[in-house]
């Protein structure tokens, strides 16, 4: 850090004279629509049109001082059509009416490239949603959370880490991010609609010196749509550094079979996977182990997983899916049995069956399966008796992709702590954990009560009764 | 080189970019710079023996950064009429404050190295000619063995173009191609199934096909043999063994265990494991580490980095000694140094951070042959899906998708997909032996960090390391 930086005022920093307007869900509705409309006049037999219009703040202080401060606005159009059976997709930023309108020409064009498939047309008219529903997405306070006011929140976040303990000797900072967005989608199946919602974080990561030069992170995090609901800036910097004064002294451990607690920061991860091979997109693709086994035992009878799109003030809600089809909650696992695969139109098509309204997509991209708010059902055990274990392992942290979701093997990176005798006993770092994920979630044993919301991926801790902890 | 493509870009002259600076310098501030950024690209998608969608983008922005000391002030629009750009500037000159700003000085191009001269952008050929490549991939995979029961395979082009301009004078314009192509097959044999993937990558034109082992049959073909062999893979071992890394794409474990590592931000911030390490052993001497953007036409090179300093060959470790870290400008202001050319940066969106290019090792004496046979029960790893670093405490994963056991100095099963686990530097002292066959892979690697994600290469020769940890399943 160079030490010839004066500090900073907060107090002087400078707004620039015209901003750029606050993203408006309507306009971007007029902008979908209009671009619908040139579509069809263009020759399209149907067409999908989604907008996107957010702004974005960063702000990163490390040693107490400013070391990034970000602020944009972007606004961009994705394009599906359909002509003769036939897709194509197309995104742009240039909103000119010449450019759109080209733009709708050169779309309806590019689709006499791909091959006729009646499986990529669009949704039927009856499947489209009929009411948006207010989810509660939107803070209007969090509008007025400026850069100064950023600045002062990592401030206090990374400065309550840093003073907590004399171990901690450095930090990668604190970041507080939020961002304002609106969004509008309109089809020719007979929808229109859009949607807005705000979002802040605040992330520590504080850094402590361990034994033969090497240095220890650890992190935590607040996260919400209201900026209300945030915890207290001081109070995630002392966990933050909390975490990672307990990871001194890491070491390996030799190569054994025991017991593993997730932790819900660790678990979020399996728990996405697990997801993944649920998506109708992948069973019709074969590249799922679970392609054959909707109806069946897929998980120890603990389990209830469940995709919740309409879940109040939620981090991935939506109140309608990529396709213009209502957002619903569905229920993948009960009791420990594969309820059913969330599919897009298109999945559901190739498996002979109905939507699920669970399609994403991005500007740049058609549809495809995708998850709003997963959640693994709490159980009723507080989550610490679930350390009661004679001998185990606790992770907090997983690292790689050793997933293969056609065979379901799982293998990744770890670090968490060794227990013993029901006690955390010492830090852990540099081993892999690996199980066939099949053995993996008809091994949950023990579901803890202290379900993770911050995300819109949300676990609580949990444990399976056995993997292969590979080590020295 | 092909310099007729006309692109928005084309309108940008100097006095626009002294105007925007000047606003941007307009409250204080050491430095400023404009990233302008047209990108056009297309992808093609074939599954079930057609092609199920085609793609089409263009993006354009600018993104403005304000240096002050060590801060950033950034700000970035997509829209580049005068209001929008010069609101980007004043909003990224607020992280100044007070005080002055440099004297204005005159901008001058600066002359640059092709290390990516294509005789015509891919883009500009018809996409029925990408559509036909997919389905000779296609075709090739089923026809590889009956076993296949589903391929896909994917194309995708991209024709980028920078301009950066900075306030001491620096004007650099670039033009990146870039060429993808994946076939993914999967292979079903009673009620085994399992996938296989195989790709290429880089800085090419139409013109990459016709390279030696690219050709969409080749693609195919590897596609299909790698998800056929895994039908019979076995669990892999737990524990620390020895491991072969065979030569290309084991390149991950470098971009991993040191080249994260040696990015000179966690230097200056000392927050890596190799801070104040130059000049020390930190692997063992058998090894040269070398960060090279000047490879012709590989993924990861770059004429100029996108802080206008041009791309460079760098050695990072010479024969064990720690010589040099990755430097973007800020670092490089920090260290005295000379900006390295790994100032790199995902969009218009996003500031510059050290970045690697194609992280390489230099070639060894050993011959590939013996250093199986040295091994009596290990791991040979050949294919590989990604990694990642804690930089930190240095420990790094990789996950192996096409691995075999050896014993007693022969390679035998095939394995299931598994991690290997170790700690950066020390697994750079357990380079035991190294083969005299270096290969650059040409694959379709893609880096993460800070959520900013760049193209990257790797490369190495076959590699031994004397102790890593095998994360399988098997205890015994």
């Amino acid at each position: 850090m160079s030490a010839a930086t004066p500090p900073m005022s907060t107090s002087s920093v400078t707004k620039p004279a015209r901003r750029r307007p606050l993203p408006d869900p309507k306009a971007c509705q007029r902008l979908a629509e209009q671009m619908l409309a040139l579509s069809m006049a263009a020759g399209a037999d149907g067409a999908e049109v989604l907008v996107r219009d957010g702004t974005e703040m960063e702000v990163k202080i490390r040693l107490g001082e400013p070391e990034l401060i970000k602020e944009a606005g972007s606004r961009a159009l994705g394009l599906r059509v359909l002509k003769d059976h036939r897709a194509a997709v197309t995104y742009t930023s240039d909103f000119a009416p010449d450019a759109m309108e080209r733009l709708a020409r050169e779309t309806v064009a590019l689709a006499a490239l791909a091959e006729p498939d009646p499986t990529g047309d669009l949704p039927a008219r009856e499947e489209m949603a009929r009411e948006v529903p207010d989810l509660d997405l939107w803070d209007e306070a969090l509008l007025s959370v400026d850069v100064a006011e950023a600045i002062r929140r990592a401030r206090v976040a990374e400065a309550a880490a840093r003073k907590l303990d004399a171990r901690i000797t450095n930090s990668e900072g604190a970041v507080f991010g939020s961002s304002i967005g609106a969004s509008a989608f309109a089809t020719s199946a007979g929808f229109s609609g859009s949607n807005r919602g705000t979002h802040a974080s605040l992330y520590v990561q504080p850094i402590a010196d361990d034994e033969g030069g090497k240095k220890r992170n650890g992190s935590y995090w607040t996260a919400s749509r209201y900026i209300g609901a945030l915890l207290d800036a001081e109070a995630v910097g002392v966990e933050a550094a909390r975490r990672t004064v307990a990871k001194l002294g890491s070491r390996k451990i030799a190569t054994c079979e025991v017991p593993v607690v997730f932790s819900p920061e660790a678990a979020r991860g399996l728990l996405g996977q697990f997801a993944g091979v649920m998506s109708g997109g992948a069973v019709w693709r074969k590249s799922t182990y679970l392609a054959q086994r909707e109806g069946t035992e897929v998980a120890s009878n603990l389990v209830e997983i469940v995709d919740d799109p309409l879940l109040r003030r939620g981090p991935g809600s939506r109140p309608f899916d990529a396709e213009g089809l209502a957002s619903r909650t569905n229920v993948l696992v009960a009791g420990g049995t594969l309820r059913a695969f969330l599919c897009d139109v298109f999945a559901a098509r190739k498996l002979g069956r109905r939507s699920t309204g669970s399609a994403g997509r991005g500007i740049g991209g058609g549809p495809h399966v995708s998850t709003s708010n997963l959640i693994l059902r709490a159980g009723r055990t507080p989550a610490a008796e679930l350390e009661k274990l004679d001998r185990g392992l606790y992770v907090t942290d997983l690292m790689g992709f050793g997933f293969n979701a056609v065979t379901g093997d799982y293998s990744q990176g770890a670090a968490g702590f060794w227990i013993e005798r029901g006690e955390r006993a010492f830090p852990v770092s540099e081993i892999t954990i690996s199980a066939n994920f099949d053995d993996l979630w008809k091994g949950v044993d023990a579901l803890g009560d202290d379900l993770d919301t911050r995300s819109s991926v949300q676990t609580p801790t949990f444990r399976v009764a056995k993997m292969t902890v590979a080590g020295k | 080189m092909s310099d007729q493509v006309a692109t928005p870009l084309d309108v940008i002259d100097a006095a626009i970019a002294e105007r925007l600076l000047s606003a941007a310098l307009g409250s204080g501030g050491d430095y400023a710079d404009l990233y302008f950024e047209y990108r056009s690209g297309a992808d093609f998608v074939f599954e079930e023996g057609r092609v199920r969608t085609v793609g089409r983008g263009v993006t354009l922005g600018l993104g403005v950064r304000v240096l002050r000391g060590d801060a950033t002030g950034y700000a970035y629009t997509e829209e580049l009429s005068d209001e929008r750009m010069l609101e980007a500037a004043r909003t990224a000159a607020q992280i100044a404050s007070s005080g002055g700003a440099p004297a204005p000085v005159a901008i001058t191009p600066i002359a640059l190295p092709n290390f990516y001269a294509i005789p015509r952008p891919s883009l500009e050929h018809p996409g029925a000619e990408k559509v036909e490549l997919l389905r000779r991939a296609d075709k090739a995979a089923r026809a590889a063995d009956p076993r296949i029961v589903r391929v896909e395979a994917s194309l995708s082009e991209e024709w980028k173009e920078v301009l950066v301009v900075s306030s001491d004078g620096r004007l650099a314009r670039d033009r990146q191609p870039m060429l993808r192509f994946n076939v993914s097959a999967v292979a079903e044999e009673g009620k085994q199934r399992q996938g296989g993937r195989s790709g290429g990558a880089g800085r090419f034109g139409m013109e990459y096909f016709l390279r030696p082992g690219q050709s969409p049959e080749e693609h195919g073909r590897e596609a299909a043999r790698l998800a056929i062999g895994m039908l019979h893979a076995v669990d892999a071992p737990a524990g620390t063994m020895e491991v072969v890394l065979g030569a290309g794409e084991s390149g991950i474990l470098l971009h991993e265990a040191v080249g994260h590592g040696l990015e000179a931000d966690f230097n200056r911030k000392r927050t890596s494991n190799y801070t104040d390490q130059l000049g020390q052993p930190v692997a063992s001497a058998l090894c040269t580490v070398i960060d090279d953007g000047t490879i012709d036409n590989a993924r990861g090179s770059i004429n100029v980095d996108d802080e206008g300093n041009p791309g460079r060959r760098n050695v990072l470790i010479q024969d064990g000694i720690l010589v040099g870290y990755m430097q973007d400008r800020i670092s490089a202001k920090h260290f005295g140094s000379d900006p390295s050319g790994n100032g790199r940066r995902q969009s218009f969106r996003h500031e510059p951070l050290p970045r690697m290019t194609n992280t390489i090792m230099s070639p060894g004496q050993d011959d590939p042959e013996d250093i199986i046979r040295s091994v009596k029960r290990g791991v040979y790893a050949k294919h590989f899906s990604g990694g990642q670093v804690n930089i930190s405490n240095g420990d790094f994963v990789f996950s192996l998708t096409e691995s075999y056991l050896i014993e007693d100095g022969k390679v035998t099963a095939p394995l299931k997909g598994v991690n290997l686990i170790g700690n950066g530097p020390d697994v750079l002292r357990k380079v035991t032996m190294l083969g005299n066959d270096f290969k650059l892979s040409d694959g379709t690697w893609t880096c993460g960090k800070d959520g900013q994600s760049v193209p990257v290469g790797i490369g190495t020769p076959t590699m031994k390391i004397a102790e890593i940890t095998v994360g399988g399943t098997r205890t015994s």
